[in-house]
């Protein structure tokens, strides 16, 4: 027919498009990952691989798996709600390794400053003091057992730090 | 604290085998964890937030969390008391304009606040884990979605980090990750809540200010609680659908 | 923290969409208006523009063919961007953009544009040599058919891609407008207004653009301005402008109106960081003074010399005018916090991959490009009919 004839350029740009389709449907076939679609339009296996993360925090209940006489005398206590890693960070690496990775007793002018600076911004109820004026430059564990801090508490153990030292 | 040889030699092996299985579980391969029985939220409680920063290093540490980037952050609000004269004009409503800091994004703390006028409070805010989230409706590829648990997570082998994810989140808790290039936010510590354990920044909060809560638990005490507590979201108006609740929110909260 | 005012939420403190993300929309705008200014021959037979019709082409695929380079320069995972055309999310405006774009540049503008030339590219792969020739001849796709009938079927056929490409360059440019003006979280973008400002904006940039580029490419030619066409081209820029700075004042004032729990932070922010673009630079002389210019040649009768300088200069204040509309809406969309409590600052660096050098570059581009193609497909039929030792 003439018009073919005459219209021929316009099915070869056609063509042209088919065959780019064609090609397009391939490698898409190959390329998108395979779990795509699985629960939603997201790659399925990305959940699997984003929970395999590593665990830094060890958690207290694997802390009390083993240092149950802490867990005992701080459930009696103040900071019956404050977690193990709170104070003494991550330690799932001890918790893999007891034996070989020992864990570093945390700074108490810092740790303890943190939460229990005096600040018009706390809330009224919680115990807060001002450092220097609260313990003249002693360490805050002349007095108060971590584990258990308030006054009352009898004081078990030795403390630890270097500053002052006074037993 | 010391503990005798004896004890050790029963208390590891124990302690290892618990460890182990605890390490072990992915959502789709241990028989503990079905990712249908779950729909993850968080309480926050105004009330008892410190603004210590024990939750944003612990992030941090937890989640390698580039420094000047924040998966979550502690802001401190300062609504002053309400200005005697009267004033057509609105910054000075205190409801409107409070004062915000957030330094380090509340990281090391926050300075001690000597000003007794006032009322100061501390908002811990994180990605809201939001159902009907904008941001991953923006997603032009698919790299960030809602798990079928309810968690908001981005696939980051994926992510081509075009930041739209990022403009769309009403929250400012997403960033582009500087190395990786990829959007990163918190993932609600999925690789640990789904091996039984709670978020690092539940972990290591002093006061229980911030509790995990799966909605989907009919023994979660988060049931009970939402029955005798008002709680807030932020930005309720553009109807995100955020699981983040923030028990006695202010109204100046941004 | 430096360069922040008040309070912004931590992570939005740096600035994600830079430069690059501001020439994307104003590239894609060019491209979008050019193509209006060719469809005003093509589809709607206004015969005075006729000598700019395949200027007005070719400009718009020199600038399409830049157009995605800012988008993948900016990407943390640029060799990721085929996901787009993989697995588009369908939720997401942005998604839309790799299909768009394809659709636009195969199944319109290279389309029409081979339609078009398709019998000189036929006589020019016969008569040049070496390189050139191959290059003629891959474009011909085997077909040598010039009869007046192919022709004449080709003549119908580009109408009506003309007329499907009238739509598509909408498309093509409004969901860039729909990106930003679907996203509720951000009170500066988040409109329904958004993709109609951005395509009337767009139509100016693109019809300025081209005219400009007619005048100058005559100067270089020697050859005389064809004064009716332009004269008719800066009637439809300066409608088209008061519609678009009708939209923008509407919009403006339905912000000051309604006063939302926005309002007072966007205000501020307009009267300070982006006073001088958005005040000075988008409006005043990128819109009222190219407006009143305009204005002065529709209904004073004024000679040759000064209509042609009015034209370049309004032509060359619209132009700098919607590049500073392009960033009041991107930069300024990021200075604010979300909290409406703050500012940051957008700190453009030099040399990087999103700095301003490369700014400048892919601005270049497409000038080169459009080099390049009229070069290669001469636009005025007194030149190609010679088809001189085009083997250079």
């Amino acid at each position: 027919m003439s018009v073919f004839k005459d219209a021929g350029h316009l099915f070869r740009f056609a063509g042209l498009f088919v065959l780019a389709f064609l090609i397009f449907l391939v490698v898409r076939h190959y390329v998108v990952p395979k779990s795509f679609g699985q629960y939603g339009h997201y790659r399925g296996a990305s959940i699997g691989e984003i929970a395999q993360r590593p665990v830094k925090f060890a958690g207290h209940e694997t802390c009390e798996g083993c240092h149950s006489d802490v867990a005992t005398k701080k459930s009696a206590g103040k900071h019956a709600h404050v977690n193990c890693e709170a104070c003494h960070g991550a330690l799932a690496t001890h918790a893999d390794d007891p034996g070989t990775v020992t864990p570093v007793l945390p700074d108490t002018a810092t740790l303890c400053a943190r939460c229990h600076t005096a600040s018009a911004a706390k809330p009224k109820g919680f115990p807060q003091v001002v450092p220097a004026d609260h313990s003249q430059g002693l360490p805050c564990e002349t007095c108060h057992q971590p584990h258990s801090p308030g006054m009352d508490a009898p004081k078990t153990d030795a403390p630890k730090t270097d500053a002052g030292g006074v037993k | 604290m010391k503990i005798s040889r004896r004890q050790l030699m029963i208390l590891l092996p124990a302690a290892a085998v618990a460890w182990e299985s605890v390490l072990a579980g992915t959502p789709e391969e241990s028989p503990n964890y079905k990712m249908s029985e779950h729909w993850w939220g968080m309480l926050v409680d105004i009330d008892k937030c410190i603004g210590c920063g024990n939750c944003v290093r612990a992030c941090q540490t937890e989640n390698d969390v580039p420094d000047g980037f924040f998966r979550t952050w502690v802001e401190r609000y300062h609504r002053s008391d309400w200005p005697m004269s009267e004033s057509g004009d609105v910054t000075t409503n205190p409801l409107i304009a409070p004062e915000v800091i957030s330094p380090d994004g509340g990281k090391e703390g926050f300075p001690a606040a000597t000003d007794e006028s006032g009322k100061y409070f501390f908002v811990p805010k994180m990605c809201n884990h939001c159902a009907d989230s904008p941001c991953t409706q923006v997603c032009p590829v698919g790299a960030t979605f809602i798990s079928p648990d309810g968690v908001v997570l981005v696939d980051q082998k994926y992510c081509l980090g075009c930041a739209y994810c990022v403009q769309a989140c009403p929250y400012g808790c997403r960033y582009i990750h500087p190395t990786k290039e990829v959007a990163d936010k918190c993932t609600l510590c999925y690789h640990r809540i789904t091996k039984g354990l709670t978020t690092a920044c539940c972990e290591a909060c002093p006061t229980g200010a911030r509790q995990l809560v799966d909605l989907k638990d009919p023994k979660d005490p988060i049931h009970a609680f939402l029955k005798t507590h008002s709680v807030q979201v932020l930005k309720p108006q553009m109807a995100t659908g955020a699981k983040l609740f923030y028990n006695d929110l202010d109204g100046s909260v941004r | 923290m430096s360069g922040v005012e008040g309070y912004m939420y931590p992570n939005e403190i740096t600035l994600y969409w830079s430069v690059l993300i501001v020439l994307y929309p104003y590239i894609t705008g060019l491209v979008a208006g050019a193509f209006i200014l060719a469809s005003l021959e093509r589809v709607f037979r206004v015969e005075a523009v006729k000598p700019t019709y395949r200027l007005a082409l070719l400009t718009a695929l020199a600038f399409l063919l830049v157009a995605p380079l800012p988008l993948v320069l900016h990407l943390g995972h640029p060799f990721r961007s085929p996901e787009m055309y993989f697995t588009p999310h369908s939720t997401s405006a942005m998604a839309m953009f790799g299909y768009v774009y394809m659709w636009y540049l195969m199944a319109v503008l290279v389309f029409e544009i081979w339609l078009d030339y398709r019998r000189e590219i036929v006589l020019l792969s016969q008569s040049s040599k070496g390189l050139l020739r191959m290059i003629y001849k891959v474009m011909t796709l085997g077909s040598t058919n010039i009869s007046p009938r192919s022709l004449a079927i080709d003549e119908r056929v580009g109408w009506i891609v003309t007329l499907i490409g009238i739509p598509s360059a909408f498309l093509l440019h409004g969901y860039v407008g729909f990106i930003f003006g679907s996203i509720k979280a951000n009170p500066w973008w988040s409109s329904p207004l958004m993709p109609v400002v951005f395509i009337f904006s767009a139509m100016v940039s693109g019809v300025a653009g081209v005219m400009l580029l007619y005048m100058a490419i005559s100067k270089l030619r020697k050859q005389t301005i064809d004064m009716r066409c332009v004269d008719t081209i800066a009637m439809y820029m300066f409608y088209i402008f008061i519609i678009d700075f009708t939209l923008e004042m509407l919009d403006l004032v339905h912000r000051i109106y309604e006063a939302d729990e926005s309002f007072r932070s966007l205000d501020f922010m307009v009267h300070t960081q982006l006073y001088f673009s958005q005040i000075v630079l988008q409006i005043g002389l990128g819109t009222i003074l190219p407006l009143a210019l305009l204005f002065l040649t529709q209904v004073v009768k004024l000679p040759e010399i000064a209509r042609k300088r009015i034209y370049v200069l309004s032509g060359c204040l619209a132009l700098v005018g919607i590049f500073a509309m392009r960033w009041n809406v991107v930069i300024g969309g990021q200075l604010f916090s979300k909290s409406f409590l703050g500012y940051t600052t957008y700190k453009l660096a030099l040399a990087t991959k999103e700095g301003l050098f490369v700014a400048i570059a892919l601005t270049l581009l497409p000038l080169l490009f459009l080099w390049i193609l009229v070069k290669l497909l001469p636009p005025w039929p007194e030149e190609s009919a010679h088809a001189p030792a085009a083997g250079d």
